[in-house]
């Protein structure tokens, strides 16, 4: 009996999938099942995850939006908090747990920047900011997209993590998601060629350079060239 | 050869009177006088740069689809007038450099005269005989904040496009004959006819810089008529100025302040980008982005119109007062308002009816610089608060906790400003007061000292 | 050739001659005379070089378009040249000329004598009148009407009394819905979770009236004002998108993805933040908006598309004193 239990461990972790749903599901179980329940089943600390897909996964996961302190902060990006691999572990652990739509592949390289300006403007700029700064929504924060790779934009896009929109084929085709993330790369460094981009963000960077740039430099030049007492 | 000029010109003119003491005319150069130049030095760039800009700007709304050098924009739809300033950016040599030197202009032009306003009113300058010029410099502010806004407007780019629809939804607030009025400028409800952008820009071409020049030339005049004010001190009292005479000291100073005023801009124009439309894109009236801010000196406004709580006053179903009335209205009047009436108002609650020649330190009028510090904090603070979106988006402070903080703020700390203000220019003058004592005493010690006779 | 030679010897004295100055004239000094300084002299000059050099340097930099950073070297040579021009004067104005400190008396305050003159002189040339005020009163009247009269025409520049047009919008029953690029919107292509821009079919899309925000939500999650029963077709509402605080377009959506925890759905509008819960009619949630954006009746037609079943359920856009007298038609 033992000899067969022995044996069968060795299939089991000899099979890469088996053993990889393996470690996920210890990875989950570890991370995850407090707030997501058993097998993705959602309890009232955090959604269901069954059906949610690899997409999703993988994007939280690589993101350091997941695993999130406490139910009710909003996810931010920081430092996953996994290894490469065993965010790989999870997010097929997470696939398996119901159909869902795999990690995207998009090609920005065959995506057009004016039309993914277009499109960026129409469904997008309203919160992330016309060249993706970030901004307000009533109670969240919007991110920049200074440092989302192409692959977690396009996640981001059909996922809609927290309380963005989810994006389907049917409003945004894959071809309109190549240009999107290609205009989205480009705006990482836009064209300045007006000189120090201060932001791009407009009036707010601008009216303090007027003040603390131009402003100390002229008031400067007046009490080099005026007097400085008054008696 | 100087003679020769001389003599021609006086032939010609009969001008070498008025010459003679004009250029010996006394200037008192305190550094805080030289505020108001800064603002002509930026005026003058800002005509320079906009007739050039003119020269290449297409103030028209014909749509039509870009082809141009700019990638991004490729097939986008856009108005004349857009992307004819996308063509002065790109296309046109140094056209970028004279775009930006011309916002730039514009921003510190405000600065300048927020500036001058600030050691005006803190120095008491604008009481008689100087209210007049006084009154024609608060004009001149509110027509720049005017000029300004209708000068980046003209771009029809999205974030202007949004400031001007609000401009039109704060026009449309005012109780009563709101409508009509944006009626008559828009030519109908907005976005208004074709014939609405050539309103704008020969206004901010011709009619606002002529008025602006014109009561220029009259603050000017009024300056020069009645000398400027000085500080008091040795031998510089109501009936005696004391300064540099134009010429020879004052003339290369002043036009070494234009220059230094013009290599500023003229800096800032080349290496710091300032609007930059191209990634903006064109306006469309279904189109947003997040972000989207005035120019810094109409900042008040827009923290206005966010803190104003959501209501319309209604009577039935009239609505007399709509939301944006209060801040993007009202709020500016009041501001004004209590700027054009202080002089009257301190005449009357000080019965100080006489010619002032001297300037206060702030701390001689204590009432005065309390008010003027508390009324200059709430606007401070409503100006704060028009940026909160971003200091949440930088710094993670809650934005609704910043405007509830805010609506409270700009009322309890202008309150507590204006007692502390009070309170330090007391201490101040009791100290000046203790310190004079101090200084008769010595003088005294040392005269009964030096009248002791020698044992 | 002795012609010639007396030629450049005529030149010569005339140039020679040129240079030399009549003695000065023996006169009282106005400018006190100060210590030459001949280092400053030489700052100034280096500046002025300065100054010329940048100069040049700019006309290189624009007649050069290999030269990258057009802008910014245009921008750095042209403010140089007049910073170093700038610096030139302050020296000039600090060590090369005289900086006097002179004194002058203010001018009068006021000069009763001529006032006194300037009064009379307007009484007696009213002298003749026996009915001033009269008289004053109707040229008054006068110019104040004349005034009017040159005035009207500023009310030609737009219709200042007609108010129809606010209430207008290109919306009719029947109309479709297409989107940015002017396809018809499928009903069944809008989903839950996502928020779409529509436009009414074959209407110019720059007026106030037109842009849509649509919106599908769960039937059983829809509160609506009364009257609006049949207005969502299979919880797919239609708002304008032209927020009623300022005229911003509502351009972000709200849609929590862990309802439990998360705020609700709502559209928001970047100027100023106001908040409108398209569950409820749009009404106000946050910010400074006094109305709810108007809603748009809709309707599936036999091909699956939306169309619009009536006119917004009040007038788009910024609020004026008339907008809640009744609906757009």
């Amino acid at each position: 009996m033992r000899r067969l239990l022995l044996a069968g461990a060795a299939v089991a972790l000899a099979l890469p999938g088996a053993a990889a749903a393996q470690s996920g599901s210890g990875l989950y179980s570890e991370n995850c099942l407090r707030c997501h329940g058993p097998a993705g089943s959602g309890t009232p600390r955090g959604p269901r995850l069954r059906g949610v897909g690899a997409i999703a996964a993988d994007f939280y996961l690589r993101t350091g939006y997941m695993p999130l302190r406490s139910p009710s902060d909003q996810p931010t990006r920081r430092h996953p908090l996994f290894t490469p691999s065993q965010i790989d572990a999870l997010v097929a652990y997470v696939a398996s747990l119901g159909k869902g739509e795999p990690v995207p592949k998009p090609h920005p390289e065959r995506g057009s920047i004016p039309v993914g300006l277009r499109l960026f403007t129409e469904h997008c700029a309203g919160c992330h900011q016309v060249v993706g700064e970030g901004g307000y929504v009533t109670g969240a924060r919007v991110p920049p997209l200074k440092q989302a790779n192409a692959t977690q934009i396009a996640e981001a896009v059909r996922v809609g993590p927290y309380l963005m929109p989810r994006f389907p084929k049917t409003q945004i085709s894959d071809r309109e998601l190549d240009s999107i993330v290609a205009y989205v790369e480009w705006a990482k460094h836009p064209d300045d060629r007006g000189g120090w981009g201060i932001g791009h963000i407009g009036p707010v960077p601008e009216g303090l350079v007027a003040w603390l740039l131009a402003g100390t430099a002229l008031v400067a030049v007046c009490v080099l060239i005026g007097k400085r007492n008054t008696a | 050869m100087i003679r020769r000029t001389v003599r021609f010109l006086d032939e010609r003119s009969g001008a070498a009177p008025f010459l003679r003491k004009a250029l010996r005319y006394v200037f008192p150069d305190h550094w805080s006088f030289l505020l108001g130049e800064v603002a002509l030095y930026a005026f003058i760039v800002l005509v320079g740069t906009g007739i050039y800009l003119t020269l290449f700007f297409d103030p028209s709304t014909a749509t039509t689809y870009y082809d141009g050098q700019y990638q991004p924009l490729h097939g986008s739809e856009m108005t004349q007038a857009y992307r004819s300033v996308v063509d002065i950016s790109f296309k046109v040599k140094a056209g970028l450099l004279i775009r930006q030197t011309h916002h730039w202009a514009a921003d510190v032009f405000v600065v300048a005269i927020v500036l001058h306003l600030l050691r005006i009113f803190f120095t008491g300058a604008f009481r008689k005989p100087r209210d007049l010029t006084y009154y024609i410099g608060l004009s001149m502010l509110g027509l720049a904040l005017l000029e300004g806004y209708l000068g980046y407007s003209l771009a029809d780019d999205l974030l202007s496009g949004m400031g001007l629809a609000i401009g039109y939804s704060v026009l449309m607030s005012v109780p009563i004959v709101g409508a009509n009025l944006a009626e008559l400028i828009w030519g109908g409800p907005f976005p208004g006819t074709h014939a609405f952008w050539s309103r704008m820009y020969v206004a901010h071409v011709f009619l606002f810089p002529m008025l602006i020049a014109t009561l220029l030339g009259a603050h000017l005049a009024l300056v020069a008529a009645r000398h400027h004010t000085q500080f008091r001190g040795r031998r510089k009292t109501e009936r005696k100025v004391v300064g540099v005479p134009t010429f020879p000291g004052q003339t290369p100073r002043s036009l070494g302040l234009m220059s230094a005023v013009t290599a500023v801009l003229f800096l800032l124009g080349g290496l710091v980008q300032i609007n930059p439309i191209w990634l903006w894109g064109p306006y469309h009236v279904g189109s947003g982005t997040n972000g989207a801010q005035p120019d810094w000196y109409l900042g008040w406004l827009i923290g206005a119109l966010r803190l104003v709580p959501g209501f319309d006053l209604t009577i039935g179903n009239y609505t007399l007062v709509p939301n944006p009335f209060w801040g993007g209205a009202l709020f500016p009047l009041v501001v004004f308002g209590v700027l054009f009436t202080f002089p009257a108002l301190e005449r009357r609650f000080t019965g100080d009816h006489a010619f002032h020649n001297l300037l206060d330190r702030p701390r001689d009028a204590p009432w005065r610089t309390a008010i003027g510090a508390a009324l200059f904090t709430w606007i401070a603070f409503v100006f704060l608060a028009g940026s909160a979106d971003r200091v949440f988006v930088t710094f993670f402070v809650s934005y609704g906790w910043q405007i509830l903080f805010f609506r409270i703020a700009i009322w309890v700390v202008p309150l507590a400003v204006l007692v502390v203000t009070r309170r330090v220019c007391l201490e101040l003058q009791g100290s000046d007061r203790v310190e004079h004592e101090r200084e008769l005493a010595e003088e005294e010690a040392r005269r009964a000292a030096s009248l002791e006779p020698v044992r | 050739m002795s012609a010639l030679w007396r030629w450049i010897v005529a030149a010569i004295v005339l140039l020679l001659g040129r240079g030399r100055r009549p003695p000065p004239i023996e006169r009282e000094r106005i400018v006190p005379a100060g210590e030459p300084s001949p280092r400053a002299e030489l700052l100034v000059l280096a500046l002025f070089g300065a100054t010329a050099a940048c100069s040049i340097a700019f006309v290189v930099v624009y007649a050069v378009e290999s030269i990258p950073h057009q802008t910014q070297f245009l921008g750095l040579s042209l403010g140089l040249a007049f910073a170093f021009l700038a610096a030139a004067l302050i020296v000039i104005a600090e060590r090369l000329v005289a900086t006097e400190e002179l004194e002058e008396d203010y001018p009068v305050p006021a000069h009763p004598a001529e006032q006194e003159t300037l009064e009379q002189l307007v009484e007696e040339s009213g002298d003749r009148m026996t009915r001033k005020r009269l008289l004053l009163l109707g040229g008054g009247a006068a110019g104040a009407a004349l005034g009017a009269a040159l005035v009207t025409p500023a009310l030609s520049l737009g219709p200042a009394f007609e108010i129809a047009p606010f209430f207008r919008t290109p919306w009719r029953r029947g109309v479709r819905l297409v989107d940015e690029r002017g396809r018809p919107i499928h009903a069944d292509d809008v989903l839950e979770e996502t928020f779409y821009t529509a436009y009414p079919e074959g209407a110019d899309r720059e007026e106030l009236g037109s842009p849509l925000v649509v919106v599908r939500l769960r039937p059983a999650d829809l509160h609506l004002p009364a009257g609006r029963g049949g207005w969502a077709p299979h919880g797919i509402v239609a708002y304008s998108k032209i927020c009623t605080h300022a005229g911003c377009a509502v351009a972000l959506y709200r849609k929590p993805t862990f309802p439990g925890v998360e705020p609700r759905p709502a559209l928001v509008c970047p100027c100023h933040y106001s908040t409108f819960d398209p569950a409820r009619g749009a009404k106000v949630l946050f910010g400074p908006a006094g109305r709810p954006l108007p809603q748009l009746p809709l309707l599936v037609g036999p091909d699956g598309e939306l169309r619009a079943a009536g006119n917004f359920s009040g007038p788009v856009g910024p609020a004026w004193w008339g907008v809640r007298n009744r609906r757009p038609s």
